[in-house]
């Protein structure tokens, strides 16, 4: 729904899609119609046969254990006597950098307000892209994702399209727990941490230094988002005029708080909240962001995934 | 399925939470008291008849799952009916029950009471047979099903 502008094209244009674990869920694949109208051949590989073509039609349903598969998979294409000509995917390699050139992450920033894309790009910068990430449900969860790249297996840690907000302060938590020399951050929204706050004292208890990036729109945004696209701006239930002080609140649980207003203050206020001077503290960043920020690219609901809303076409 | 109390709220439980229609179900014990065995009628599309076998045989009470019309079998279910039955209708009343086979297990001044057994679609064509202003009272089992010849289903 909120995939890069290259990546939903290139899923409904190829001949073959080869689908490892994914359970085709509404959120990736947009309107199943849609989807199926390019005709490609799906390759489904899952442990759960009941995963398997309960979405889309499945071609080839392969029913077992990724790692397994996989392995046999490669097996076989180093068997296989290949002479198909190579030049073949030069085509199909320039028109994806076709479609990315459209430069579908870019957003406007002029530095009046923050912008909640620059804060998860200045994390990812400031803890080298070596962080552990975890997020609740919402706009946040959409440019933790698109923002803050990932290089490594297991560092993204969030609900995905289970949407249960409330998890990240927990999971935040869980990994600190396995991983007491790293680097934490669980990147939420002000309704979201308010879901599991409680958690802060747990932290306190069990002495975990996680860094909250609370970016704070005084919206729910991603409902404020879609009551903006299809609802007529009727923002019913999704503004938020009743919040706390979020500094003193994570002071009065012994932590470490921080309001961040201005944008030139958000790579001194990360850095500080990674120092060494604040590494056994948690640290809550309460980033005051742009509440008319949305989120870009949209897959509208029950349209396909190349009918994408780009940023500047609303 | 496990012959377990809860069994039997968990394979509905599925079907009502997924929106599957049930004709019709029928569960009892099988000559092994542990299992017990559920007959259920159900319509959709091959799609949905498809996912409703596997979303049964995610379920830890349920041992094996047969979906009869793949092969031959044999389907029979039983039904009661309360007829009026006063004096002119009680010849025709007799008639029709034998032409279905039908049997006569109560009479009383105005009803008599016929148990009819045989396929769903036999058992509606009587129903039919009979004159709707006649009927008092129906019941019915629900379809039973058991493969035919060396066609088992066993845990």
């Amino acid at each position: 729904m909120h995939g890069t502008y290259e990546a939903n094209m290139a899923m409904q244009d190829c001949d073959v899609l080869i689908a490892v674990g994914a359970r085709f869920d509404d959120r990736v694949i947009g309107n199943p119609d849609h989807f199926l109208s390019k005709p490609r051949k799906i390759i489904h590989i899952d442990i759960d046969p009941a995963s398997i073509s309960k979405r889309v039609k499945i071609d080839v349903p392969i029913v077992g254990d990724v790692k397994s598969v996989l392995d046999d998979m490669l097996e076989c294409y180093g068997e296989v006597k290949s002479d198909h000509d190579k030049s073949l995917v030069k085509p199909w390699l320039a028109q994806i950098k076709e479609w990315a050139s459209k430069d579908c992450m870019a957003f406007e920033d002029d530095g009046s307000f923050i912008k909640p894309q620059k804060v998860i790009q200045t994390l990812h910068k400031v803890t080298n892209g070596d962080a552990f990430v975890t997020s609740d449900v919402g706009q946040h969860q959409m440019w933790a994702a698109q923002y803050y790249p990932f290089d490594k297996p297991r560092r993204w840690i969030n609900s995905g399209g289970l949407g249960t907000m409330g998890v990240g302060l927990p999971y935040a938590m869980g990994c600190q727990l396995a991983f007491p020399d790293s680097q934490v951050a669980c990147v939420t929204g002000e309704a979201s941490i308010q879901m599991c706050i409680q958690e802060l004292s747990t932290c306190k208890q069990f002495n975990l230094p996680i860094k909250i990036i609370n970016l704070n729109n005084r919206y729910m945004g991603m409902v404020r988002q879609w009551q903006e696209f299809f609802y007529g701006n009727r923002y019913a239930e999704s503004y938020m005029d009743a919040l706390p002080d979020f500094v003193k609140l994570a002071e009065s649980y012994g932590h470490v708080g921080m309001k961040i207003e201005k944008s030139a203050d958000i790579e001194p206020a990360l850095k500080e909240a990674f120092s060494e001077k604040l590494k056994e503290k948690l640290v809550f960043m309460d980033f005051i962001t742009d509440q008319t920020e949305n989120v870009f690219p949209m897959v509208p609901n029950g349209k396909g995934i190349s009918e994408m809303i780009l940023a500047g076409e609303s | 399925m496990e012959n377990e109390s809860g069994a039997l709220s968990r394979v509905s439980g599925l079907f009502s939470a997924r929106g599957y229609n049930i004709e019709s179900l029928t569960v009892a014990p099988t000559e092994d008291p542990t299992l017990s065995r559920m007959t259920i009628v159900t319509n959709g599309s091959d799609a949905v008849i498809e996912q409703i076998v596997k979303q049964l045989n995610k379920l830890l009470d349920v041992v094996r799952v047969l979906d009869l019309n793949d092969g031959k079998y044999i389907e029979r279910e039983l039904m009661l009916v309360k007829v009026k039955a006063s004096n002119q209708y009680q010849d025709e009343m007799k008639r029709i029950s034998d032409i279905f086979r039908g049997r006569i297990i109560d009479v009383s001044d105005n009803t008599f009471t016929i148990e009819v057994t045989g396929s769903s679609s036999k058992l509606d064509a009587y129903l039919e047979s009979l004159d709707s202003e006649s009927i008092i009272e129906t019941v019915r089992t629900g379809a039973l099903g058991l493969g035919r010849g060396d066609r088992i289903l066993k845990a």
